[in-house]
């Protein structure tokens, strides 16, 4: 019977798409899991790290490294972590939305802004937006290494150096659960400290081997290419989180829009069927 | 009983150690450096190497680090390695192997090759085998 080809077709299209939804849902599901191990196993190093450099702010250092200082802010740096790949959700775009809120803000008051992207995703929008990217890693995969982001975090920290930017941020998601993705804005220089600690207010130094500068040097360093490794590792979660989220909507989706066709379907061929009928009904009466 | 402090040693892969320590040597980038409780603040480079604890208890266990920092605070010690190893985890014969390559990079002078990138990868197999001997002294 030809009744509803098109329907039968449609229909058929349909089934097919949420057999790959549902198979990238999956694949999604068992990648976070992988990422959050990655996540967690990745954290106290991070912590650790945060503890020292925290120390290290309340000491009364002799040498006062760059990295503390602050100036006077004309231009600021931003580096954007973001995915490599699309198809999950609104990730992304929700993290460039809280970037770009706050450029429009820095331009109102004459602040210039660059632009370190880390992942694809953040290179293509900025470009298009008209943000002045300095910096650009992709294709990091789903187990990131620390090394393939030392180069562009080293751009920023010598534009900071140099006096290029007066102020180095870094934009990412925060996982809080496998629902709930938060983008986050984290100031990374000049340094922070988090004020928790009274016991460490008396006037004390560390002594430092081989000697200040030297080592606050590749401490510092080593200290943003782990948050920055942490955050892009975070972000990683996030994305397989979201993806699974999305994809799981779309299979759901794809079953409702199927129900919904193959109703009209039934319809349409039970209309042929009693048109059919009521012909050869008609047909017989006329008889 | 004898004066402790806490000893955390991380990598940015995972957690290494965590307790509570009596005595900690290592080697620091101007030498080797043996931290008891109360030790004044330091800041300090490392050096690839081993490092030796004395647990609460007198037990000791020995962890291999290819490098990072050491933070001391009267009532914490923290080392934040690059890479570190377990000591028992460490194969002889791969560090051998390892250090005789490194060895035979920096005498192959017509290849084209990094030579701080070869001095450093010996310095490190040296400092495997080195940690991976000092365990079997204090067993055999």
């Amino acid at each position: 019977m030809a009744v509803g080809k098109e329907i039968k077709t449609q229909i058929a299209s349909i089934q097919s798409t949420r057999k790959i939804t549902s198979a990238m849902e999956m694949v999604a599901a068992s990648k976070m899991r992988r990422a959050q191990d990655r996540m967690q196993a990745t954290r106290p190093y991070a912590d650790r790290m945060r503890g020292v450099i925290a120390h290290l702010a309340k000491s009364n250092p002799e040498y006062k490294h760059l990295y503390m200082q602050e100036r006077d802010v004309k231009r600021v740096g931003y580096i954007v972590v973001s995915t490599d790949r699309g198809l999950c959700g609104g990730l992304n775009i929700n993290a460039f939305k809280t970037l770009v809120r706050e450029m429009t803000e820095h331009n109102s008051n004459n602040i210039e802004i660059d632009i370190c992207a880390v992942g694809s995703k953040a290179g293509g929008f900025f470009n298009s937006y008209g943000g002045n990217v300095v910096a650009a890693t992709s294709g990091l995969g789903d187990a990131p290494e620390i090394g393939a982001l030392i180069g562009s975090v080293k751009v920023m920290l010598d534009a900071y150096a140099e006096g290029k930017i007066d102020q180095l941020h870094m934009v990412y998601n925060n996982f809080v659960n496998t629902m709930t993705q938060t983008p986050v804005i984290e100031q990374l220089l000049p340094l922070k400290a988090e004020d928790d600690d009274e016991s460490m207010t008396h006037h004390w130094d560390y002594i430092y081997e081989p000697d200040a500068k030297e080592l606050l040097d590749g401490l510092l360093t080593r200290y943003i290419e782990s948050l920055v490794y942490q955050a892009v590792v975070e972000n990683n979660a996030c994305e397989q989180a979201a993806r699974m989220m999305a994809m799981k909507s779309a299979t759901d989706n794809a079953g409702d829009l199927i129900d919904d066709l193959q109703r009209v379907y039934n319809k349409a061929r039970q209309a042929a069927i009693t048109q059919e009928i009521s012909e050869i009904v008609g047909g017989a009466a006329a008889v | 009983m004898a004066m402790t402090v806490h000893c955390d040693i991380v990598s940015a892969e995972e957690e290494i150690f965590s307790g509570l320590i009596e005595f900690v040597s290592l080697t620091g980038s101007l030498g080797d450096l043996g931290i008891t409780p109360g030790h004044a603040p330091l800041l300090t480079e490392i050096n690839p190497g081993p490092v030796e604890l004395k647990k609460q208890g007198g037990e000791e266990q020995v962890f291999y680090v290819s490098g990072g920092f050491l933070e001391v605070q009267p009532n914490k010690v923290t080392i934040m390695a690059d890479t570190a190893l377990r000591a028992h985890d460490m194969n002889e014969a791969a560090a051998e192997e390892a250090m005789r390559q490194a060895e035979q990079a920096m005498k192959d002078q017509t290849a084209e090759f990094e030579y701080s990138k070869a001095a450093s990868q010996l310095a490190e197999a040296a400092a495997q085998l080195r940690t991976i001997r000092q365990i079997r002294k204090k067993v055999g």
